[in-house]
């Protein structure tokens, strides 16, 4: 993503060069660090084939040109090659974004001679597939069928797994895992804090010691493993003390549309209130994109309250995620309070030593799998009960 | 660091795929969610990196498209910086 063409302002709003088109919020798995909404009662029904063929048209013919096809899980949608095929004869690089569930060998063929170019391969519970891991059991054993699948139609094995409290400490494993699966390139994705992840936000957060020493381990797996299996360790912003330069800047170069057809500029922007989300069926993408009131609102710096405005890094990270100046300060206009300078700094500090205060009250997060096992979705813990992901209601399906 | 010899004969990584983009005017390198821009000369010479072209067929090549001489030292301190990055392999 650093590599994307840096574009100096709002001055020359530049084209959607990144799509991500959200295909539905269905999913088989109920991830407690899901970024998809908590609220589906502002969500509509699907968007249909047609609606998205078109939507793939117009965002092509304005110059996107890197796809990534999710959700949710993208494999509920029986259309999908249909929707891959015309994405790839528009000239889209396609990456399909899923957790392997309801993939077979024949889809999976399907797929690829619809134009798939990238399959990235989720882990959807890494504490149970750890768990089977170790034991050799039956969900591993799954997700390996998948792994092997993927790399027997010509793939590289492309493999993300969250990373929170419960599994940074068993990273080790987690890389080991993914190795003997024959993964070419695996993301460590410490959990950002949207949606479902926001919501279990105590529960996921881990210390900065516990980051530290799965950093350390990345770096002594990286020098066993070598050129074999490339590992990207991605650090929360939570510890970074500056902020990330979110989806390289509001309406910059990137656009989702969800399973209902609303434009946002991220896909975190669903859960903030007030916010009015374009409707692809009834205006179109360009007008959308270059012309709402919603992607317009922060492109730039002109928007930019202190201490971003006169602050000599605000070219470099535009002052971080607006979403999370909004859900956590009030207002889109703030600093991202990750950022040390941000006079809202302190509700990350509150956050890190709140999520540190209920690890310490549980007792560590877990030393092994008998501790992991017991993180069961059907058995919710006393104290503080963590919230799994649920689906939208069935009549919005297509 | 991979050695760079006239006969090595590159491909580009299968999981990268280069293009003309029009609303872009230029050539990128397309990656799983990425993408690199692409000036004139790196285009002209990913081009040749299709698994049939060694160095030396390339500058060959190029010398006689562009009419240029001694692009040689050019050419592999490109490729150098192209394996170094993953975008190409042998």
């Amino acid at each position: 993503m650093d590599e994307i063409l840096n574009k100096a302002g709002a001055d020359q709003v530049g084209p959607p060069l990144w799509l991500l088109a959200e295909l539905s919020y269905r999913c088989p798995l109920h991830c407690a660090f899901c970024y998809n909404p908590v609220d589906y009662s502002q969500v509509g029904t699907e968007l249909d084939t047609a609606g998205w063929l078109s939507v793939l048209s117009q965002a092509r013919e304005m110059g996107a040109v890197q796809l990534g096809l999710s959700g949710g899980e993208p494999l509920v949608r029986p259309d999908l090659e249909e929707i891959v095929a015309h994405a790839r004869s528009l000239g889209f690089y396609i990456n399909l974004l899923t957790s392997g569930v309801g993939l077979t060998p024949e889809r999976l063929d399907a797929l690829k001679e619809a134009g798939v170019d990238h399959i990235q391969l989720s882990f959807q519970d890494s504490t149970r597939e750890l768990n089977d891991f170790l034991s050799n059991t039956r969900t591993f054993e799954l997700k390996q069928r998948v792994a092997r699948m993927i790399k027997t139609a010509g793939y590289p094995m492309v493999m993300n797994c969250v990373m929170h409290r419960y599994n940074l400490p068993h990273i080790g494993q987690i890389i080991d895992m993914a190795v003997e699966m024959g993964a070419e390139y695996l993301e460590l994705a410490n959990t950002q804090y949207y949606g479902w992840a926001l919501l279990n936000r105590d529960l996921l957060l881990p210390t900065a010691k516990q980051l530290h020493d799965a950093e350390a381990i990345v770096e002594q797996k990286r020098r066993q493993i070598g050129s074999a299996c490339q590992l990207l360790f991605v650090v929360p912003d939570y510890f970074e003390g500056r902020p990330k330069r979110c989806m390289n800047g509001w309406g910059n170069v990137f656009m989702v549309v969800t399973p209902d057809g609303r434009a946002l500029p991220c896909h975190a922007a669903r859960d903030i209130p007030g916010l009015v989300f374009p409707d692809v069926r009834e205006e179109t993408l360009r007008h959308i994109w270059y012309d709402s009131p919603l992607f317009n609102a922060y492109r730039g710096t002109d928007w930019m309250r202190e201490p971003c405005r006169s602050c000599p890094e605000k070219e470099k990270d535009l002052g971080g995620c607006r979403c999370q100046a909004l859900m956590l300060t009030g207002d889109a206009r703030n600093a991202d309070p990750v950022c040390s300078l941000s006079p809202h700094h302190h509700l990350i500090d509150d956050a890190i030593a709140s999520a540190a205060s209920m690890q310490a009250a549980e007792g560590g997060c877990g030393d092994g799998p008998a501790r992991v096992v017991a993180r069961d979705p059907r058995v919710q813990p006393v104290e503080a009960p963590i919230q799994f992901r649920t689906n939208p209601p069935r009549h919005l399906s297509r | 660091m991979t050695a760079i010899t006239p006969d090595t004969t590159p491909t580009l990584n299968p999981l990268f795929r280069m293009q003309w983009e029009e609303a872009q005017q230029s050539h990128v390198l397309l990656y799983p969610e990425g993408m690199v821009k692409l000036n004139d000369s790196a285009a002209a010479i990913l081009q040749y990196c299709d698994g049939r072209h060694t160095v030396e067929q390339m500058c060959a090549e190029l010398e006689q498209r562009f009419k240029v001489t001694d692009i040689t030292d050019d050419v592999v301190q490109f490729l150098e910086h192209a394996f170094e990055r993953g975008w190409l392999q042998v």
